[in-house]
């Protein structure tokens, strides 16, 4: 990797994790929304940086542009209290830090104790010039080794979709739909019910002549 | 000096370890949860991508793809259930969620 | 004649009381719907007898005369590993007379029931039991094993229970039939554990077999001791018949079972069941005859017997408990032979004391019935002017009882006394003088019964509780439809009275009907004559030569008895001058001093030694002992197992404790529970951390 690559990784880095480390402690949640839209940014800068064009792009139209874009909407619709979150926020942050500072380090002396020693070239990525581009090479392999997978990915995306709007579908308050069930459920003894009466009924004694019949 | 596969990868883990402490810090909030969720998912696909230049396999970029998909997924609904929580609670915090104790 | 017997006929013998006792049983009882009426019961089953006495007869004659013998199986029940169960019949001496006793005295029995149970409510019921005590004991003296002789054993005792308790309603008799069944079962696992060993050991339940392998038994010793394994063996079989043939200490069930009526007193607890242990141990002789220790065993437990259970008839006053504790004393005379090899006089003696002590039994029934069932000794007297053939038939029983010579229970008595004195066991002395002062003691007790039923004061009406000695309002006596029979009967008046007799004045004694007194007179021939005749084929002839197996060198009293007598008649007149006549002699004369001559003076000694009377009128304190010691240390055993045990232990600890355990385990487990999502979440990361740092140690220590 050249220099620039080098300079320009250490400067997405860096925004990256200043901004990752807001989104978990900004007050307003637009904020913190709004910071990861930011990091996810970076993100993507680097993995253009590593040739993954095709996903780079991905993260921004489809996580930035759909995900981030729906926690927006979702964060704005609802009227949420702060304050009351954000109790007891700074009295555990000595023992949050603490656990993320080891989980950090411990991840970093197993996979860099494991890969240190493997590949030390880094300075081509790939070997010669790729044949075909970052997206053609993503979707042959896609078609073809992964046919099923896609598939099966596809599938949980319309599940996904559907189970969205079942959870949260309200029906509309003007609506007269009957459901078919309770239509063929019904009993005629709960509408309607026979009494017997006698056809003729002897006329009430005139209480007073005076009064007219009408 | 020339970018290794380290660096990557204490970028990820970095950003592992920040999202762990966000999900600590903002047990409370909901909506931080789920962003610390995209936080952890975003690390781990870096980590993917990173072993895929340097280990010269496409494999590892397509699990991203599979994973961005998933993930999307997931946020989607893992959202709706948060309006719905809010329509019925009108609240988000975590709290007054226990009726499930058992 | 033939050499072996027939099946069929031999299993028509037990087999004919048996289809009585069925046929009775169900059908005259509400049990099949009261459809029979007692004509007809009482017909069936003593036909059913009849035909069992005839062929048993038949038999007996085949046996001695012919020299007929059977040995076969009849019906194999089944074949288990090798060990064979099965029916089967040894027809030989010992048990062709066994079956002519057995089935000559229920005969008897059956006859007087007729009489003396006339107003009873459950007569057909009884007679369905005396039938199948019948086959019980027939099948127990005809069986050729072990399990059949079992079988016959528990059969007895089941229909002795039911017959000690006929009259259910009345709690004594319910305490005493409990009381029988539980002793006896106390000898049963005895003679069940020597059953078990016999055939772990010898691998076969039927007699010839056993008895071929005893040679080589008899070098075994019990694992693990240094006892021989035909000690263990013998001895455990004897515990069987020490419940059985109450012997000293289970001897406490027989005094209570006179609360039965008497015709079973006499049929069971004096002539048939209770010599089935004596039967037993003569049947096992080859096996016993190997045991030095076991002989002694059961010569030491006789002699006991013998002698203290004749100082407990001294100071009785009920007229059937006299006879029960005289029976006791013969069984101990009985089993003192056994002891000193002398097995063919015991059985000699339980031939002998089964029609004697039937005969006395009865006659005493017929007393009972005479004086309107007062049982007491004390408001009898002068009898013998009343009931004339019941004064008669029961002198001679109690004279046969006495030993007195020619009488057949003088010659099995002397000779039990004889071979004790050529005996050369440890305890043989001892014994001697058990039953040389046996015969004092039985004479006294006799003859003192005897003169205050029938002779001196007439005190029948002297009572101060007339009709409440124990007796249940249900028990028939004959009515006075018999009276005006024959010359025996003086009073022909016919009172008829029912059962209350409360308000009346004393009535007066009266013979009792032909039906009572033709088995009496039918039973005091044979005690009086039957020893004359049998001694010398049983004793020294060949009558048991193959039943018996006595081991001559080591056990010579037989042979010296055997070089001593000179015939029957001989022996008799020699007898003159010996010590056990002069000691019944004795006997008698003192009884008639204290109960004739001088009638004061046995208060005046009772008053006395009035702690020797205590001590006997209690039973040596064996019923206190039975009663607070081991009834009630079972009682507190089994309520503290109850408690503890089971309560505490099984419900409180396992049961209940099982179900708080798993209760205090999910109560403190759904505390983790909480329902809040951010104890999950929290859990979940340090579940991460957790398994984050296990990869980490796993790399770096372990995996250097």
């Amino acid at each position: 990797m050249s220099v620039t690559s080098t300079g320009l990784f250490y400067v997405f880095a860096t925004v990256l994790l200043i901004a990752a480390f807001r989104v978990i402690t900004a007050r307003n949640p637009v904020h913190a929304v709004l910071y990861l839209v930011l990091t996810f940014f970076q993100a993507a800068m680097i993995w253009m940086l590593l040739k993954a064009e095709f996903l780079a792009i991905a993260l921004v139209l489809v996580y930035v542009g759909a995900v981030m874009v729906l926690f927006l909407f979702v964060v704005m619709m609802m009227d949420i209290n702060i304050e009351s979150l954000r109790v007891g926020f700074w009295t555990h942050f000595r023992s949050a830090a603490a656990i993320g500072v080891a989980i950090a380090l411990e991840m970093a002396a197993v996979l860099l104790g494991g890969f240190r020693s493997a590949h030390p070239v880094a300075v081509a990525g790939m070997p010669g010039a790729p044949a075909q581009s970052n997206t053609a090479e993503l979707g042959t392999m896609l078609f073809t080794h992964y046919i099923y997978p896609l598939e099966v990915a596809a599938a949980i995306l319309l599940v996904a979709m559907f189970a969205a709007i079942a959870l949260t579908l309200r029906a509309r308050k003007d609506s007269k739909y009957v459901s078919p069930t309770d239509q063929v459920r019904v009993r005629a003894r709960d509408r309607m019910t026979v009494m017997k009466m006698q056809a003729t009924m002897d006329a009430p004694p005139a209480q007073s002549s005076g009064e007219a019949q009408a | 000096m020339t970018l290794t596969l380290g660096h990557f990868l204490s970028l990820g883990a970095m950003l592992f370890a920040l999202s762990v402490v966000g999900i600590f810090l903002n047990r409370r909030n909901l909506i931080v949860l789920l962003m610390a969720i995209e936080l952890m998912l975003l690390a781990v696909n870096t980590n993917f991508v990173a072993f895929s230049y340097f280990l010269h396999d496409m494999h590892g970029q397509i699990f991203v793809f599979f994973i961005l998909t998933v993930a999307a997924a997931e946020s989607a609904i893992g959202l709706a259930i948060l309006v719905l929580l809010f329509r019925n609670k009108s609240s988000i915090s975590v709290d007054e969620l226990n009726t499930l104790k058992g | 004649m033939s050499q072996t017997l027939s099946a069929m006929s031999l299993l028509c013998v037990p087999l004919a009381p048996l289809v009585g006792a069925a046929g009775a049983g169900v059908l005259g009882t509400q049990f099949g719907g009261n459809r029979a009426g007692r004509t007809f019961c009482h017909s069936l089953t003593i036909l059913g007898v009849l035909i069992a006495f005839l062929l048993s007869a038949q038999t007996l004659y085949s046996v001695a005369y012919d020299g007929a013998r059977f040995n076969q199986t009849v019906y194999t029940w089944m074949d288990v590993g090798g060990l064979k169960m099965e029916i089967g019949f040894l027809v030989d001496g010992l048990t062709a007379m066994m079956m002519c006793v057995v089935t000559f005295v229920s005969l008897m029995v059956h006859l007087y029931t007729v009489g003396y149970m006339e107003e009873d409510a459950g007569y057909n019921r009884f007679f369905a039991y005396i039938s199948l005590f019948t086959f019980s004991m027939l099948m127990l003296v005809m069986s050729n094993n072990l399990l059949q002789l079992f079988f016959g054993w528990e059969a007895v005792g089941l229909v002795s229970y039911l017959l000690i308790g006929f009259w259910y309603n009345k709690p004594s008799a319910i305490f005493a039939n409990m009381k029988a069944f539980l002793v006896n079962r106390v000898g049963d696992f005895g003679f069940i554990l020597g059953i078990g060993l016999i055939v772990a050991f010898a691998g076969t339940l039927n007699y010839s077999e056993v008895f071929a392998k005893a040679p080589a038994l008899a070098q075994l010793q019990f694992p693990g001791t240094e006892w021989l394994l035909v000690t263990v063996v013998c001895i455990c079989l004897f515990v069987g018949a020490m419940g059985k043939s109450a012997q000293f200490p289970l001897h406490v069930w027989l005094p209570d079972s006179m609360e039965g009526p008497t015709p079973i007193s006499a049929l069971i607890h004096a002539a048939t069941m209770v010599t089935a242990g004596i039967f037993m141990v003569a049947r096992m002789s080859p096996l016993f005859e190997l045991s030095d220790t076991a002989l002694n065993f059961v010569l030491v437990v006789g002699s006991i017997t013998a002698l203290f259970m004749g100082f407990l008839g001294i100071i009785q006053n009920d007229i059937k408990r006299v006879v029960a504790y005289s029976t006791l004393s013969q069984l101990g005379y009985m089993t003192v032979a056994l002891g000193a090899s002398a097995y063919s006089v015991a059985v000699f003696h339980l031939m002998t004391h089964a029609f004697f002590k039937a005969l006395l039994f009865l006659g005493a029934g017929s007393v009972i019935m005479g004086v309107h069932h007062n049982q007491d000794i004390r408001w009898m007297g002068g009898l013998r002017k009343y009931m004339p053939i019941t004064w008669i038939t029961s002198l001679v029983g109690s004279l046969a009882l006495i030993g007195t010579p020619f009488f057949s229970g003088f010659y099995s008595k002397d000779s039990i006394i004889e071979v004790v004195a050529t005996s050369h066991l440890p305890g043989a002395g001892f014994a001697h003088f058990a039953v040389l002062a046996g015969v004092f003691v039985t004479a006294f007790y006799s003859f003192r019964l005897y003169f205050l039923v029938f002779h001196g004061a007439e005190r029948y009406d002297q009572n101060p509780e007339p009709h409440h000695d124990a007796h249940a309002d249900d028990h028939g006596h004959a009515h006075g439809d018999d009276h005006g029979n024959a010359a025996a009967d003086d009073h022909g008046h016919g009172h008829g009275h029912g059962d209350a007799h409360g308000a009346h004045a004393p009535l007066v004694p009266h013979e009792s009907p032909w039906v009572v007194w033709v088995p009496l007179v039918l039973l005091a021939i044979p005690s009086l004559l039957i020893g004359l005749f049998t001694i010398e084929p049983m004793l020294y002839g060949e009558f048991f030569k193959d039943a018996i197996v006595v081991n001559a060198q080591a056990h010579p009293g037989m042979e010296e008895l055997g070089s001593e007598f000179h015939g029957a008649a001989s022996m008799a007149l020699g007898a003159f001058t010996s010590t056990p006549f002069w000691l019944a002699l004795a006997g008698v004369a003192l009884a008639y001093y204290l109960y004739m001559v001088n009638t004061a003076l046995p208060a005046k000694i009772q008053r006395a030694l009035q702690p020797l009377h205590t001590l006997l009128e209690n039973k040596y304190y064996l019923d206190w002992f039975n009663e607070n010691v081991l009834a009630r240390g079972a009682r507190l055993l089994g309520t503290g197992l109850w408690q503890v045990g089971d309560l505490r232990l099984i419900d409180g600890a396992v049961v209940n404790g099982s179900w708080r355990l798993v209760g205090w385990i999910a109560r403190s487990v759904r505390k983790l529970q909480t329902g809040y999502l951010y104890h999950y979440a929290l859990v979940m990361i340090l579940g991460v951390f957790l398994l984050l740092t296990h990869f980490v140690w796993l790399k770096f220590v372990w995996l250097k």
